[in-house]
């Protein structure tokens, strides 16, 4: 009897082991299997290179630029926004009906499948608009999907700071506005700028909105009214048409790069924040 | 006690000691300014999802009128150059694709989030961890990349064919919601009360007692949000599903044969489709917003019952 | 509890006929349906240390609360009666509170520093009503900073974060930054609570050298504090769970420790409950 009870647990604490130590397993597998495969095709030629022929050989720079143009901008576009929308409901909103409904709102906008969105941003920006596909599309387009996710992490960034320190200011004869610009925004900053760069890193590897907004066109965006083509779109043109393989290779490591520096640098920022404060 | 000079003029900043200020008119009106302009800002969200239903609808009704809710949703046929714009094998193809992924994803995520929140040694968490947020970190055609090159094979292998169908949808969908699960379901089981453990140990519970007795049922509301949300990352996933699934709109016909969903019908679709075959993928985009919707608005809803509970 | 007092007799005597600085009649006070204070009146004296005591959860902190109007700030809460300023109505239409919080500084239990230096810290309140030249926001920092006695620890550093500090150092820089907006009135909310003897004793020095030019109220749980400090003691009681409580007794210091009028204070003070 204790003896079975003994195996058994040992039974379910090796599964559970084993559903912890898959998820690294695959996360190691991807990043492994990317980087094998396309860190020889990652030159300069490659980065900084114009693609030519049939075949797109050559290098990805226009994909590069499209994507982090388009990235850039939704990001300018969206904190702001998002910033002030979070400054609302964690420091002005009263509980009620509108505090509902905007967080109704927030959920549903998380929850709206990326697919969903590209066909909003085709039908609204680019073609009611008329802003046709380009970066300023699909910078709108992408800027709703990151509005939720900015807001979310930013209220909890702005609720983490200790309201004793805000009436600290209150104290002291200072306005709402100037506790929260001066003291709350200022204290919950690294969180903010945390939560900014992960939404970076989801637009940067976000695919549906931006095929349908930005289009599919090789071109190196100048003007935000360019069109352009992301890498991931570059990436699934690429793999599905089974060509060129390398160069997908080389397209999935570079943008595999590029989220892991987000997501690293998110980390290091959170990371070093919580040591400065004790 | 500091033997320094007690200072007794100092630069003043206030006016008259006696009179108390009345408010600033300008100061009112700027603060209340301020506050209008966030409430602004917090109402683009209802503005985002009022446009999106409002836009996407506007191209998509007449699919409803036209061709009508019935022949659209129950329609056998997706056949759009003949004129037959019946969704449901596409319907059918995600709730399938879904499924399975749930099934597959969900003990994993789960297990991750037990192994997380009550077995794993610090130091194996302080990588476990990570793991699973950069999971949800890489992009999804990054993901159907791998599915296509490594899965695929070794499926075809399993199952004949070309590799094209749900298994593979299965595999790179479940990897895909377990961040999802897994977060939530580690935010229910850290809100359990460190004293419930206590308890259960001290009663000669062995670890997996404890889990599966005491903490998986009182963190079972908290795992069923994170299904439903992980469900709803499943159903609205396009890129990943798109490059593995096969998109032949038919009905199930087999874990290796090629399926479509709504989701990758789209893509396929809208570079070339025009008329009422357009209209019709905006239809869908509509069903897959109100599924979205819906499946919030449960999450909603269980909180609330929850809150009424406790 | 007497012995306290003869050695502190001849500080304690207030002005006989000190100014009422703040004066408060048949205040009762909500937080939505809840009564929490009822019909409290009670003048509070210039240039004097008034000690509010009582139990946990009797209110104090809450009345001292209405003096700079940090109630308006809670949602539901309601004020009802009379608090005056020097003879003028603080809740008032039209009167500032953001201004009155000015005049009437406030130092909290936990002491909280904001996340920035030193000198930013002390320079807040100055720079938010205006002052923008750094030689007057030196000299006030240095000053404000003497007042609160911690000068001689801090001048050095005065870069360094305040969070940086020891408890009782934050709370005499969060002393410094109220000052370094000159209140009339200062209100302290358990303010030796939370840190070191050491900081207390020098914390009680402070407020014997402040209240020549400050007012000052003090909320504390510590009757030995009170005794020491104060001039005149407010004794608070909610005498039943759920009911509003009450001002039970209020007068000169060394009278309400010696030879308390009403049985309740006796009570507490002899430490038979509470």
């Amino acid at each position: 009897m204790r003896d079975m009870k003994r195996t058994t647990n040992a039974l379910a604490l090796a599964v559970f082991w084993f559903a912890g130590l898959t998820t690294v397993f695959v996360l190691g597998a991807v990043i492994l299997y990317v980087f094998v495969n396309g860190i020889g095709h990652i030159s300069p030629e490659f980065i900084f290179g114009q693609p030519h022929g049939v075949n797109a050989e050559g290098g990805i720079w226009p994909m590069i630029v499209s994507t982090l143009y388009v990235t850039g901008l939704a990001m300018v576009i969206v904190t702001p926004i998002a910033v002030l929308a979070a400054v609302y409901l964690a420091e002005y909103a009263v509980q009620g009906r509108l505090v509902r409904t905007i967080r109704f709102a927030a959920d549903t906008l998380a929850g709206v499948p990326s697919i969903v969105m590209g066909l909003f941003g085709l039908a609204f920006f680019v073609e009611g608009l008329g802003f046709g596909f380009s970066v300023l599309s699909g910078a709108f387009a992408l800027s709703f999907l990151m509005l939720p996710i900015v807001m979310r992490t930013t209220e909890e960034a702005i609720r983490s700071v200790p309201r004793y320190i805000r009436w600290g200011s209150y104290g002291l004869g200072a306005t709402k506005w100037q506790t929260v610009s001066r003291i709350v925004l200022p204290a919950a900053m690294p969180r903010i700028i945390t939560g900014l760069i992960l939404a970076t890193g989801r637009a940067v590897g976000e695919t549906a909105v931006v095929i349908f907004t930005m289009g599919t066109m090789i071109n190196t965006p100048v003007l935000p009214t360019d069109p352009g083509r992301s890498m991931t779109v570059h990436l699934y043109m690429m793999a599905m048409e089974g060509i060129n393989l390398p160069a997908a290779f080389g397209t999935a490591l570079l943008l595999m790069a590029m989220i892991l520096f987000f997501n690293l640098s998110a980390r290091w920022l959170l990371r070093r924040n919580r040591r400065m404060q004790g | 006690m500091t033997d320094e000079p007690r200072p007794n003029e100092m630069p003043t900043v206030r006016g008259d000691v006696s009179n108390l200020k009345l408010v600033s008119r300008a100061t009112y009106i700027k603060e209340a300014a301020l506050k209008n302009l966030f409430l602004l800002c917090a109402f683009m969200a209802v503005a985002g999802v009022a446009l999106i239903f409002l836009f996407v609808g506007y191209r998509g009704w007449p699919i409803f009128t036209e061709v009508g809710l019935g022949d659209f949703l129950f329609g056998q046929e997706w056949l759009p150059t003949e004129g037959l714009f019946g969704i449901l094998p596409l319907f059918v193809g995600s709730i399938v694709v879904t499924v399975g992924a749930l099934l597959l994803g969900t003990p994993l995520a789960v297990g991750a989030a037990v192994f997380l929140s009550e077995i794993a040694p610090p130091k194996v968490r302080t990588i476990v961890r990570p793991a699973i947020e950069l999971l949800a970190g890489v992009p999804s055609v990054v993901y159907g990349f791998f599915g296509l090159l490594i899965l695929r094979p070794v499926v075809a292998d399993l199952t004949g064919g070309l590799g094209f169908g749900p298994l593979t949808a299965w595999i790179i969908l479940a990897i895909m919601i377990v961040p999802t699960i897994a977060t939530l379901t580690e935010d229910a089981l850290h809100s359990i009360p460190e004293g419930v453990r206590e308890a259960s140990y001290a009663m000669g519970a062995t670890t997996w007692q404890t889990i599966s007795r005491v903490l998986l049922p009182a963190a079972k509301i908290g795992i069923v949000d994170a299904v439903i949300l992980g469900m709803g990352r499943a159903i609205g996933e396009t890129m990943a599903v798109l490059m593995v699934v096969g998109n032949a709109p038919g009905f199930f016909r087999g874990m290796g044969a090629p399926l479509s969903t709504l989701t990758s019908q789209i893509v396929m679709d809208m570079p070339y489709a025009s008329g009422m075959h357009r209209t019709a993928l905006f239809g869908m985009a509509i069903i897959l917003f109100l599924v979205s919707m819906g499946l919030v608005l449960t999450v909603r809803l269980l909180s609330r019952l929850r809150e009424d509970v406790s | 509890m007497t012995h306290t007092l003869a050695e502190h007799e001849p500080g304690f005597v207030p002005p006989v006929d000190a100014a009422v600085k703040i004066a408060v009649k048949g205040l009762d006070f909500f937080y939505g349906d809840f009564q929490a204070l009822t019909d409290i009146t009670c003048d509070i004296k210039a240039n004097a240390v008034t000690a509010f005591i009582g139990p946990s959860g009797c209110g104090k902190s809450t009345f001292l609360r209405c003096f700079n109007r940090m109630n308006d700030l809670i949602i539901g809460s309601k004020v009802e009666g009379l608090i005056t300023l020097d003879g003028q109505d603080i809740y008032a239409a039209g009167v500032d509170p953001v201004d009155l919080r000015r005049r009437i500084g406030m130092i909290f239990q936990q002491p909280n520093p904001f996340p920035m230096s030193i000198y930013d810290n002390v320079a807040y309140g100055p720079r938010l009503h205006g002052m923008k030249k750094k030689s007057e926001l030196d000299e006030v920092v240095e000053m404000s900073l003497k007042r609160a006695n911690v000068w001689k620890e801090v001048k050095d550093i005065l870069g360094r974060g305040g969070l940086t500090l020891s408890g009782g150092q934050q709370q005499r820089l969060c002393i410094a930054r109220v000052l370094a907006v000159q209140p009339d009135v200062l209100l302290m909310d358990e303010p030796c609570s939370a840190i070191d003897p050491t900081s207390v004793q020098k914390i009680e020095d402070l407020m014997a050298e402040l209240k020549s030019s400050v007012t000052i109220i003090i909320v504390t749980h510590n009757m030995q504090q009170a005794a020491r400090v104060s001039d005149d003691t407010a004794f608070f009681l909610q005498e039943v769970m759920g009911e509003p409580a009450m001002l039970v007794e209020f007068g000169r210091t060394p009278e309400i420790f010696t030879s308390p009028k009403d049985k309740r204070t006796e009570d507490y003070i002899t430490g038979r409950f509470g």
